[in-house]
């Protein structure tokens, strides 16, 4: 299970604070918290600031982490030049999150996946928006991840994001969802999938719950990647349980590892 | 301990099987190369009776056990090859437990050294030990456990060759990782064999 950890999010007041004062510090112990609880790649998104500034403040962030780390870290933003400001101070692997469907904006992030030979996470979305149902989104899926292996970028470079509605409003959503990454799985050998936790449980009550069962379900349906807080050690320990109980952890030894290391102490 | 016991007794599978590819090549001992595995397979059953090591890991050791024991299966086979006609052994795994790995290691070992062998297989009733003997007329029969609990099985199994009369007629060797002296005596058995080179050496004295 790949882990991208997302509390480099200028949404979250405390990094939204910090870019403004330019506190770098903070942002750095954003990013050493999470790489001790196991992420694998740090989310660095400053999508809150103008558009115009966004690139200067991502080229900021990502030289002082770069400074105090390295760090691998996943630039995000739905502003190429921001991707390309970001990913120019990126030292080592990176993951490009993100490019979809949307003409202008696939057309504008493929050359920077070339460029610098970065993963990608691929929105499962065109210029028509959010598919409306399950077929539209088997549609524009496949349609997405042929793009880019025609351009070059091999499958198991891509990390597809199914962009599950939240369960309040669309109740087929997560079903469909599995259903999507089983389906293109079977065509596309070596394609990740990747989700974030904030749309499902949109609208609901203790939204926990909800963002661990999904997570648990998705890991069935073939999610390898996730976009979460890894300080949340009870959902850690669930993704541990699930890639073992679904035969994704031989003889368990990711499971035992992880509690020797302590991580699944959560009640 | 050795390299391959070390990186066995760690579970560090692919380095385990370039140790021991490195070794064939380098032309050792293949009884040697099974020595140091069984030195690791040891460790990680005392890391398991300390709680370091769970389940898993031993199905895991075990595995890794399974496929460097394939490499050298060919190179035992040659072993002493020339010998033939030694005698029949019956072997098996006792009642309640099934794990074969040590009881197939003497097996190649036994075969390599000339012997006729009759497998009984895994999680033996006693009366099949019995038939056995009576069947085949072997002197020497070998009882294999790897669980804690089912060495009382391998008194049963004593007890059955007296019940049917045969007890004057074999010698009986205990092995596996529950055995010792004190076993052997709690059986009633004639041998405990240490390890698998020692069960080869304790048949060869039987039909000696």
């Amino acid at each position: 299970m790949l882990v991208i950890g997302e509390r480099i999010n200028a949404t979250r007041r405390t990094i939204r604070d910090a870019v403004e004062s330019r506190n770098i510090d903070a942002i750095v112990h954003e990013a050493k918290i999470q790489m001790e609880m196991g992420a694998d790649y740090l989310d660095v998104n400053c999508g809150t600031v103008s558009a115009t500034e966004e690139p200067e403040v991502m080229q900021w962030l990502v030289q002082g982490l770069e400074a105090a780390g390295p760090f691998p870290l996943c630039i995000d933003s739905a502003n190429p030049d921001a991707l390309s400001a970001g990913l120019a101070a990126c030292q080592g692997r990176t993951i490009i999150n993100s490019t979809s469907g949307e003409t202008e904006r696939f057309e504008k992030v493929l050359p920077l996946i070339a460029e610098y030979d970065a993963d990608v996470v691929a929105l499962c979305m065109d210029d028509q928006g959010i598919p409306p149902d399950s077929a539209a989104a088997e549609r524009v899926g496949r349609n997405l991840v042929w793009r880019l292996l025609d351009a070059g970028i091999a499958a198991d470079r891509i990390y597809l994001d199914p962009l599950v509605r939240s369960v309040a409003t669309s109740p087929e959503a997560v079903p469909g969802t599995l259903e999507l990454m089983q389906s293109l799985a079977k065509t596309f050998g070596g394609l990740h999938f990747i989700s974030g936790l904030s749309n499902v449980s949109f609208g609901l009550p203790e939204r926990r719950h909800l963002n661990r069962a999904y997570v648990v379900m998705s890991i069935f349906g073939g999610l390898d990647a996730v976009i979460i807080d890894p300080l949340d050690e009870a959902l850690g320990a669930l993704m541990f349980a699930a890639e073992a109980l679904m035969n994704r952890d031989r003889f368990c030894m990711k499971y035992i590892g992880a509690y020797n290391q302590g991580k699944l102490a959560a009640r | 301990m050795g390299d391959i016991a070390q990186a066995m007794a760690g579970l560090e599978e692919t380095k385990v099987y370039d140790l021991v590819d490195r070794q064939i090549d380098e032309g050792a001992n293949p009884l040697e190369i099974v020595q140091e595995c069984n030195d690791g397979m040891v460790q990680v059953g005392d890391l398991f009776s300390q709680g370091t090591y769970f389940i898993s890991q031993l199905i895991f050791a075990a595995e890794i056990l399974k496929h460097v024991m394939a490499k050298l299966d060919p190179l035992l086979a040659n072993i002493e090859s020339g010998d033939s006609n030694r005698g029949k052994v019956v072997i098996g795994t006792v009642r309640g437990d099934i794990h074969d790995i040590g009881k197939n290691l003497v097996i190649t070992l036994l075969k390599g050294a000339g012997f006729d062998v009759i497998d009984l297989g895994v999680d033996v009733p006693p009366e099949r030990f019995v038939d056995a003997v009576k069947e085949s007329g072997a002197s020497a029969v070998g009882l294999s456990a790897l669980l804690n609990f089912t060495y009382p099985e391998m008194r049963t199994v004593v007890e059955a060759f007296e019940l049917a009369g045969l007890r004057d007629r074999v010698k009986i060797i205990i092995g596996g990782a529950p055995c010792d002296e004190n076993v052997r005596v709690f059986c009633g058995a004639d041998y405990y064999a240490r390890d698998a080179i020692s069960g080869v050496s304790l048949c060869k004295e039987i039909y000696a």
